[in-house]
């Protein structure tokens, strides 16, 4: 099963790679993600107990399932793949949107876009500059296969990210899955930014990357072994070299996650990725940074983790904090959801930086919750883009009027990522202050900076929907249609997660309770 | 425990449901089920009293739990709530008759209802801000319900950050009790230590400052009068504005003795600021919001002399007479054809009978009139202020003998404004449905039999003080006497000039605007916002993206400029360099030997 839940979207994209050019190319694409989400979620089945113990040198139980193939042992690389209640409902998050995003292109649920999605196939899987922009290949109407190529290999990465036993093997799934997501922006990306984008978020990822390597190769030269659960059950690097693995890790990581200041690739990337990339970036790509800094960065250096718990803490407030207030005049709605992407963020990292059991159950609460809730943002924004030609938040308007189905989606939407109680993005979010409140003295200040930012979030997402639903009709808004059922399709089993999250977060929190760290 | 999570339960399945559906015979259906069935469970739990917790979530340290504690008096409130509720839908059914967006209006509605069951229920301080923000909003929602009103959306945006400002501090309060006492149970916070408790009940405190619309976050409630008449009737009568007052009984046990005087003075400045805003308001759902900002002042009153069953019974009886005002005054201006000025909205006690006598019954309830309820429960609390003895209850007890002036003042006023000024402008008469005549019959009753819970009720409130009663009375009759007085002397003049709020001279038009606490604190906060936004965005993007990020970028770039013209010079640049490199090297090998 585990090797099936990585090798689906690789066989996938291969196979949809070969058959480009037939018209069943994006149901193949379905077929694969659905195949890799059914092995995803039978994976609880015949589990653990969550017992972590070692002897001598191998780890014994806690994993629920383990794959173990050597590769090159000379570099310390294994094929060692597991999972356990942290890294499983992450990969079922992934599984779950990469099949939400194939059947979002294999529907052609943005069949009323403006040209950039039309983009025709090319010959070459990456790179092709913007020679393909011309024409129009493939099913009119649809976006071409090698979109949904690219998809399948972000999402094999990413789960390759998340079931990674092996330090190594962890390094290259998290390099792998730069190369499609690059790709992703810059050939079916907005025109008018997307070299820019792409070239930004490539070598911001790269930069950060290049880091994170050497602080594994660091901490596997100091232990010598690179099996990720072994090195977390036996407490990590020596105490001296601790901290400057943990500062290597995170800031490789805090580039992915983003941590503030190092989140500005974030709002160029998501304005001009497609609405299916955008929804990869928001609730995948963000989740490896954060799933690295806390079972990675925080699991090999502990020690190191607590001490630059302060930084890390001051610098997810502040970011928290910025990117409240940069939204409250932000003109774009692309760009707004972005910008709340790195605040969600800076929940994440202030819980995990308090180090307290509370805290970290937050910053994975949390984490799993933005990943339902953004990416909901990015397809409902990418549906109005679709119909109105246009993301200015003064050139909407009267949504509620033109299309109250898709503005009533966009409330629920708005709410939830404002962290309404009861909804999926509460429980991370009060815990985050709760968590620092915890600690007390000067975190108290941090709890209410965090506080403070959930009210900014509600003050801008109002904001956004005063604009986008309320008040007359826009001309733009003018006799659109209301959502399809393609669309509600696409977007229920996020909506019902989200619901699902919030009114019922226990099952979750056993889980993560019961998980490696 | 199946009846306590089937309270919550059924009213907020309705509401879900409802907001899938689009047929209105349905919608009204479950609009109407789901508080009638809630009622049904209110009346059960009342006789069961259901206790029970169940693990919502388990965070390691600390544990969230889906704990309900129906106590006689929470079911009072429940019940209270579940009622007002019921009729709410009832009328709405026939008030929003022709809207277009019926269905998911009574879907929000249950969804309130069921929210504030919730916080009536739960035992547990998490659980119970699931109820306290969901009701938030709705409130957002429903306010903003009229697709067409200019207003509307800027109001109910106003409510819902008004409110949610105040849950920043609330929010914080919780999680300081819950991290000082290790769980988030009442009865556990009550054992939190005593700095600790004092840091958390003040900012829980403020949380239901801005809730119940109290001194300095009155602000949202009087612009909220933007959303459909029914919906003022639940904010006001017994949901959301009433739950900042209910949360802090039930915290009663928390606060630190000497604190109180913090609250006392909050309700002493709301009880007689909002009784004189009210008595100088221009229209007719203005003077009943400002009303309840001061009756909530009320309750907040009990709360400081610490007698949280005071509060809850005036809760109970304010919701059935200020449920009963607000539903008249959408009959008399439907009736009356206007906008709800006070300007234009008259009617002689004929043109409409049932609203003349709902809206006699339920001013003089709240004026304080025996035997109505509003008689019984003020005298609860300005009994419990009375006996308290501390420097609390004197401040609230005469802030609330000038509030009870204010409020026979207002309330005169306000019938003599609406019932005595001759015809209306229009001649023809819109029939009342049966449907809203239903609702206000009920209330009606409701408000008249509220007083017989002082006798048997669950609530355990003071004797009846002879001397604080004929107090009460005389009181009640001086702000009637000053009313009259300025009504007859007066009497030649006609229209709006006739408006005994003249009393107030030249404050009056700074009472009637709330003394601009709205327009100023709007205006400051739209200022601070743009100016840290813009900063922060100079900071974000100017800054961190386009110095530092890029900047480093177009160093690089630069940087490989110039490198890559020093390797396109001529050979003889390239000799010359070769030379200097050798030269340098020979210099650096010679110069290391000699020093080693």
């Amino acid at each position: 099963m585990l090797v099936l839940a990585v090798a689906a979207p690789l066989f996938g994209a291969v196979l949809v790679w070969a058959w480009r050019e037939r018209a069943a190319a994006h149901w193949v694409g379905v077929g694969a993600a659905a195949a890799a989400l059914v092995a995803v979620a039978l994976l609880p089945i015949g589990r653990g107990n969550g017992n972590w113990m070692t002897y001598g040198a191998s780890l014994e139980g806690g994993w629920w399932h383990q794959v173990d193939f050597t590769w090159a042992p000379s570099l310390h690389l294994d094929f060692a793949i597991a999972v356990d209640g942290i890294s499983w409902p992450l990969a079922l998050l992934t599984a779950l949107l990469g099949l939400l995003c194939c059947l979002h292109n294999a529907l052609g649920a943005e069949r009323h876009t403006s040209g950039s999605l039309q983009v025709g196939a090319a010959n070459v899987a990456t790179g092709g500059p913007s020679l393909a922009a011309g024409k129009t290949v493939g099913v009119p109407g649809k976006p071409s296969p090698m979109l949904t190529v690219l998809l399948l290999a972000v999402q094999f990465a990413s789960t390759l990210v998340f079931f990674a036993d092996n330090l190594i093997l962890f390094f290259i799934a998290f390099e792998a899955v730069l190369l499609p997501m690059w790709a992703m922006i810059r050939r079916y990306g907005d025109p008018a930014a997307r070299r820019h984008a792409a070239a930004k978020f490539a070598l911001f990822t790269v930069a950060g990357s290049l880091l994170m390597a050497t602080g594994l190769f660091v901490a596997v030269a100091d232990i010598g072994t690179a099996d990720l659960g072994a090195i977390i059950v036996a407490g990590g690097v020596s105490p001296g070299l601790s901290l400057l693995v943990f500062a290597l890790l995170a800031i490789g990581f805090a580039v992915k996650a983003p941590l503030w200041p190092l989140h500005s690739w974030l709002p160029d990337a998501h304005t001009a990725a497609p609405t299916v990339g955008s929804v990869l970036l928001a609730g995948v790509l963000l989740k490896l940074g954060t799933y690295g800094l806390i079972r990675v960065a925080g699991g090999l250096a502990p020690q190191g983790a607590a001490d630059a718990a302060p930084v890390l803490a001051v610098l997810a407030a502040l970011g928290i904090l910025v990117a409240g207030l940069v939204c409250l005049s932000l003109p774009e709605l692309k760009r707004l959801i972005a910008y709340s992407s790195v605040g969600h963020m800076g929940f994440v990292v202030l819980a995990f930086a308090t180090g307290t059991e509370a805290g970290v159950n937050a910053a994975l609460f949390g984490n799993l919750a933005h990943g339902l809730i953004t990416p909901l943002l990015f397809f409902l924004v990418g549906a109005l883009k679709a119909r109105t030609h246009t993301g200015l938040l003064g050139s909407l308007g009267g949504l509620r009027l033109a299309a109250p189905m898709l503005a009533g989606v966009l409330g629920f939407a708005a709410l939830a990522s404002l962290g309404l109680p009861g909804l999926a993005g509460f429980w991370g979010e009060a815990f985050t202050v709760y968590a620092a409140a915890e600690r007390g003295g000067a975190w108290f200040a941090l709890a209410a900076a965090a506080a403070f930012g959930a009210f900014l979030a509600a003050a801008y997402l109002l904001r956004m929907l005063r604009r986008v639903s309320h008040g007359p009709v826009a001309p733009a808004t003018k006799g659109i249609g209301d959502v399809s059922t393609v669309e509600l399709v696409v977007w229920a089993p996020l909506v019902a997660g989200t619901l699902l999250l919030g009114l019922v977060p226990g099952p979750l929190l056993d889980l993560f309770g019961e998980g490696l760290l | 425990m199946t009846l306590g999570l089937l309270l919550i339960g059924v009213p907020a399945a309705a509401g879900l449901a409802g907001l899938l559906i689009r047929h209105r015979g349905l919608a009204r259906v479950l609009a109407i089920a789901g508080p009638a069935a809630a009622l049904l469970l209110a009346a059960c739990c009342a006789v069961a009293n259901p206790r029970f917790a169940l693990t919502l979530a388990d965070f390691g340290s600390i544990q969230v739990d889906l704990a309900l504690d129906l106590s006689g008096t929470a079911t009072a409130v429940a019940l209270a709530s579940a009622f007002v509720t019921l009729l709410v839908q009832v009328y709405s059914a026939a008030y929003l008759r022709d809207d277009p967006r019926y269905a998911p209006f009574a879907a929000q509605v249950n969804l309130f209802c069921a929210a504030m069951l919730l916080v009536v229920a739960a035992d547990d301080l998490v659980f119970l801000l699931i109820g306290w923000e969901v009701m938030g909003a709705c409130s957002y929602l429903l306010i903003a319900h009229y697709a067409k009103l200019p207003e509307a959306p800027g109001a109910a945006a106003k409510a819902f950050l008004v409110t949610r400002f105040g849950d920043v501090a609330f929010v914080l309060g919780v999680m300081v009790l819950g991290a000082a006492a290790g769980s988030f149970r009442v009865e556990a916070a009550a054992a939190a230590p005593e700095g600790a408790a004092a840091a958390g009940m003040l900012l829980i405190l403020f949380g239901c400052i801005g809730k119940s619309a109290q001194f300095p976050l009155q602000i949202w409630l009087p612009p909220a009068m933007a959303g459909p008449t029914p919906v003022s009737a639940l904010i006001h009568a017994a949901t959301m504005v009433a739950a900042g007052a209910y949360v802090l009984t039930r915290l009663a046990p928390v606060w630190p003795e000497p604190l109180l005087l913090v609250v006392a003075l909050v309700a002493a400045v709301t009880m007689v600021g909002a009784g004189l805003c009210a008595l100088a308001a221009r229209d007719l759902k203005g003077v009943l919001a400002w009303s309840t900002v001061s009756q909530v002042g009320f309750m907040f009153a009990a709360v400081a002399v610490s007698a949280g069953d005071a509060a809850l019974f005036h809760l109970v009886s304010h919701a059935a007479f200020k449920g009963l005002l607000f539903l008249t005054a959408g009959v008399i201006i439907a009736v009356a054809g206007t906008n709800g000025s006070l300007l234009t909205t008259r009617l002689r006690p004929g043109d409409a009978p049932l609203a003349f006598a709902a809206m006699t019954i339920g001013l003089a309830a709240m004026a304080g009139l025996p035997p109505l309820g509003g008689f019984y429960s003020k005298e609860a609390v300005l009994g419990a202020a009375y006996e308290a003895g501390s420097p609390a209850g004197v401040v609230v007890f005469w802030a609330g003998v000038g509030a009870s002036i204010l409020t026979a003042a207002y309330s005169a006023r306000l019938w003599l404004l609406l019932f005595w000024r001759g015809a209306p402008e229009r001649e023809e008469r819109a029939a009342v449905p049966g449907a809203e005549s239903f609702s206000l019959w009920a209330l009606m009753i409701a408000t008249v039999a509220v007083g017989a819970v002082y006798y048997a009720g669950p609530f355990d409130v003071p004797e009846l003080h002879l001397d604080l009663m004929a107090l009460l009375l005389l009181v009640t009759v001086g702000g009637f006497a000053v009313i009259a007085d300025a009504w007859w002397r007066r009497r030649r003049a006609t229209g709006i000039d006739r408006d005994p709020a003249g009393v107030l001279g030249r404050t009056r038009p700074a009472f009637a605007e709330g003394l601009y606490a709205e327009r100023m604190a709007g205006k400051a906060t739209r200022a601070l916002a743009r100016g840290a936004s813009a900063a922060a965005r100079e900071l974000d993007e100017r800054l961190v993206d386009r110095t530092v990020v890029e900047g480093s970028a177009r160093a690089t770039l630069v940087a490989a400029e110039d490198t890559a013209t020093g390797h396109r010079g001529g050979l003889v640049r390239y000799l010359r360099l070769s030379a200097a490199g050798t030269l340098l090297v020979a210099v650096a090998a010679i110069g290391v030997s000699l020093w080693s």
